[in-house]
């Protein structure tokens, strides 16, 4: 890209002019890498301080008696409750016995690629024809009218998500972040200036799905073939970049490739989908092998027995609360995961994977934060909602944006009725960037999708 | 190796407390009976002989001379959690693990004759890891295969020996709706009258006493049949659309014999006064509230609590996904409609309430009132003390005792717990650790 801009900047240039004599030499034509680019715009709000609340800022911190201040879409202040100065522009809420945090981000979601209802006509999350579709970008399956977004929203508090496309594939291709926003296009609800994703797999989806299907059928095959869509991936890559950087012929476009060859420039990140932590170890081994990170472990039912390396990776794991033994890969699964990995100074995450427990997040959090309890380690529930908001947007790329309280960033709020690692709370509001977009007392803030209009429930409590 | 290590789990699995002879004293706990009512504060319960003596506040009940002594002050004391509805003991791993799933039936050329009893194992991790979470009983019957009927259910507990069976021809499972629908052929009209056949060939009536024997059924499965249209057996009918349920309704008004059980009801809200006229408990999944389906459009978290508000009695369990290992989910799922009392416009339950569809009311549905499931005199001593709440996230059940045995809290879960509770590399291989 800088190349192309230097060289028709400098048209007169001696170099450009030469290399403009013959065609093989023709100044470097570049792609624009964002053609289906976010058209997200936040919903407008009030100025609107909450006062007298719990809060936990998202980095760890707790703040009794607080109060949080949002304008123009962003946090504009955080503190107690002397700290921040109320005007009477400011709608002030009572938080009272109440408590605030950021939104959930939830890095492992279907929403609107298996959305609901989910019959086979909307089963669009896994291209499962070939090993490696690392060529497909799944914010082309989301459908915006799922009714789950609304759901996870009004229950679960979730202001952003992460949609992968499936685990048939070794590579499932580009995963998208969205905002938790209604819009009529998916790219209304695009996070804007959110990084991409690449779903990776190992394990036992791969070699099941293609097993009787010309391979992998085993998970020899699986890294195998693995390896030889990276060994591609490197020889596209140089072909490109000395392309952008001499010109010459334009090297054949390949949108797998593409993806890859972002994964290797830094630009993509990688969301692999693995459960043992002999293969994550395995994964670990090849993004060094190759010259890439891995930014999460999707599951990552085992990560409690290699969390030193995991560690020493920064590599984050997205896990479940409890799910064990329903196939064999999660046998191993324990409750104690999650606070094991934050014990030992990594990465946690608590990931739904699903469009109910998604509207549960919270609840998850609680149960892990009590096994780990019951081992003797001492993590506080303010730390702990690191594994909902902070740590999911350090992995996704929009930790700058989002995923704490802290002055300004984008204002992605929840005002639980009570303790949020309760069962008995729920959500009374939540904030979208600064737009209040779910409110408990107000049935007209109770978003309905086009596909519940005029069904039965429509409307109704959910 | 594989098989010694699971022959030394097993055994330290039966190695669990022997029955205590003497009566035991369990005292200064909050005490939740199970029976819908409030949680009593420094309740007593009374265990002896495998069963309840007595519960209730203190000085209400008499402490036996010579009782074991247990102080619960802190504490949540309660009956034994009942999974409404479970297959947790029919499968090991869901998936691509030949050998160690028998949670459906399969390719059977039978189906309402199949007996889970023969499939429970009772050292399968999914029982020890409801056990060690206070889950002590369980209703539980295979998935279907072709048919739909899926068999006899059973009652089961959750302790460490090989006798799991409570009640064995608890109930009988059939699936209408879309399920049913895919079974018979593709139409809801098609399962139906599947169903009406094998009712009318157990009732031996009309045309069907006469004909050859052209049956979807098998012998053995209209045999099984026969206690079901004598109400002996209850009929435990998943539907969700609320027409659907209707139907179901308006069915039963031709066979007034059948003792039914609706589960599913995803739309029960809809048609919650006739359900509560017809007198059928139903057994729902508290959180369902998304249309996953055509015929749960209308399903909403407020489903229960209608239902209830109308009269219905209601159960709540994970019932639509992870049947196989779920159960010790439940309690959370009954928190969760708690917690609609406060959201306004949603219709909630009431803790003591919650409490019952976890406990008392699915033992009731299958004719174990006052049984399992409640603290009272003469009911089975399944108690489970708790650290708190036992509805609450962050409670866990401490002790549990099954027909009065104390029961170890061990499992898979724990041992692999403790392995890896640090990672570093020691003067031996992990593998050494246990």
């Amino acid at each position: 890209m800088r190349s192309i801009l230097l060289c028709s900047a400098a048209l007169a240039t001696s170099a450009c002019a030469t290399a403009g004599a013959s065609d093989t030499s023709e100044a470097p034509r570049l792609f624009d890498p964002n053609p289906y680019a976010s058209t997200y715009a936040a919903y407008p709000g009030v100025p609107t301080v909450i006062t007298g609340a719990t809060v936990f800022d998202g980095n760890g911190g707790r703040i009794d008696n607080g109060a949080v201040w949002i304008e123009d879409g962003i946090v504009r202040g955080v503190g107690s409750v002397d700290d921040i100065l109320v005007t009477g522009e400011m709608k002030v809420i009572d938080g009272t016995g109440m408590y605030v945090t950021p939104g959930i981000i939830d890095v492992h979601s279907h929403l609107g690629n298996y959305p609901s209802p989910g019959v086979s006509s909307h089963s669009d999350g896994n291209e499962a024809v070939d090993p490696n579709t690392a060529y497909v970008w799944t914010e082309h399956s989301v459908w915006p009218q799922d009714p789950g977004f609304s759901r996870a929203l009004a229950n679960g508090g979730v202001t952003a998500l992460q949609v992968l496309p499936g685990s048939a594939n070794l590579f499932g291709g580009r995963s998208v972040t969205l905002k938790n926003v209604p819009g009529r296009t998916v790219m209304e609800m695009k996070f804007p200036g959110a990084p991409y994703g690449l779903k990776m797999a190992c394990g036992e989806n791969p070699k099941r799905v293609y097993g009787d299907k010309g391979g992998p059928g085993t998970r020899m095959g699986n890294i195998a073939n693995t390896r030889s869509a990276w060994i591609a991936a490197r020889a596209y890559d140089a072909k490109w970049d000395k392309y952008e950087a001499e010109g010459g012929d334009r090297p054949d476009r390949d949108l797998a490739l593409d993806t890859l060859r972002g994964v290797l420039d830094g630009d993509i990140r990688i969301h692999n989908h693995c459960y043992r932590a002999d293969e994550m170890a395995i994964m670990l081994t090849m993004a060094e092998e190759f010259g890439y990170s891995v930014a999460s472990f999707q599951h990552a039912v085992e990560s409690y027995k290699i969390t030193d390396l995991l560690r020493e990776a920064g590599t984050c794991s997205a896990m479940w609360a409890d799910w064990y033994g329903f196939k064999m890969e999660a046998y191993d699964g324990i409750p104690q995961n999650v606070a094991y990995v934050h014990d030992a100074g990594a990465c946690a995450i608590v990931h739904s994977d699903d469009p109910d427990g998604i509207q549960r997040l919270n609840q998850e959090a609680a149960k892990a934060l009590a096994a780990g309890r019951r081992m003797g380690i001492e993590i506080s529930e303010a730390e702990a909602w690191q594994w909902l908001s902070a740590n999911p947007a350090r992995s996704l790329g929009i930790f700058e944006q989002t995923g704490s309280l802290e002055p300004g960033k984008m204002a992605d709020v929840v005002l639980w009725n009570g303790n949020p690692f309760s069962v008995y709370t729920r959500p009374a509001k939540v904030w979208v960037d600064g737009a209040l977009l779910y409110d408990a007392e107000d049935p007209a803030r109770r978003p309905v999708s086009d596909f519940e209009l005029g069904q039965p429930g429509m409307g109704d409590v959910k | 190796m594989s098989r010694f290590a699971l022959t030394a789990l097993a055994a330290a699995l039966v190695a669990a407390s022997p029955a205590i002879a003497q009566p035991v004293a369990i005292t200064g706990g909050k005490l939740a009976l199970g029976d819908g009512s409030a949680p009593i504060d420094n309740g007593v319960v009374i265990l002896e002989d495998g069963r309840i003596v007595a519960a209730g506040p203190a000085g209400s009940v008499a402490v036996p001379a010579g009782a074991v002594m247990l102080d619960a002050r802190g504490k949540w004391v309660s009956p034994g959690l009942v999974a409404p509805f479970s297959r947790i003991g029919l499968a090991e791993v869901d998936l691509s693990a030949d050998g160690s799933d028998d949670a459906s039936i399969g390719d059977s050329p039978h189906s309402a004759a199949i007996d889970v009893t023969w499939s429970v194992n009772p050292a399968a991790s999914p029982i020890g890891v409801a056990r060690a979470d206070g889950v002590t009983r369980a209703l539980v019957a295979p998935g279907p295969g072709d048919r739909i009927f899926s068999g006899q259910g059973a009652v089961i507990d959750t302790a460490t020996d090989y006798d799991p069976i409570t009640r064995a021809k608890a109930f009988q499972l059939v699936y209408l709706g879309e399920a049913g629908a895919g079974m018979a052929g593709g139409s809801r009209s098609g399962s139906v009258l599947e169903l009406r056949e094998g009712l009318r060939r157990a009732m031996g009536e009309g045309a069907y006493r006469d004909l050859p024997d052209d049956s979807l059924l098998t012998a053995a499965d209209i045999e099984a049949l026969v206690p079901v249209v004598k109400g002996e057996v209850p009929l435990m009918v998943v539907a969700n659309r609320a027409v659907d349920i209707v139907n179901l309704l308006r069915l039963a008004q031709e066979y007034r014999g059948l003792d039914l059980i609706l589960m599913g009801a995803a739309e029960g809200h809809l048609v919650a006064d006739r359900i509560a006229a017809a007198g059928v408990p139903v057994i729902v999944e508290p959180t369902q509230n998304r249309p996953g389906s055509f015929e749960a459009l209308a399903a909403t978290q407020s489903n229960a609590g209608r239902m209830v508000a109308a009269g219905v009695e209601v159960a709540a369990a994970q019932i639509n996904d992870f049947l196989t290992r779920s159960a010790q989910n439940n309690r959370q799922l009954a928190g969760n409609l708690v917690a609609l009392t406060r959201v306004p416009g949603h219709t909630g339950v009431s803790w003591g309430q919650a409490f019952a569809m976890i406990t008392s009311t699915p033992a009731a549905m299958v004719g174990l009132r006052g049984e399992i499931g409640v603290l009272a005199p003469g009911a089975r001593a399944d108690v489970v003390l708790w650290s708190g709440d036992p509805l609450e996230l962050t409670s866990h059940a401490e002790r549990v005792w099954i027909d009065g045995v104390e029961q170890s809290l061990e499992n898979r879960q724990t041992a692999l717990a403790r392995r890896y509770r640090y990672p570093q590399r020691e003067a031996l291989p992990k593998a050494y650790r246990r």
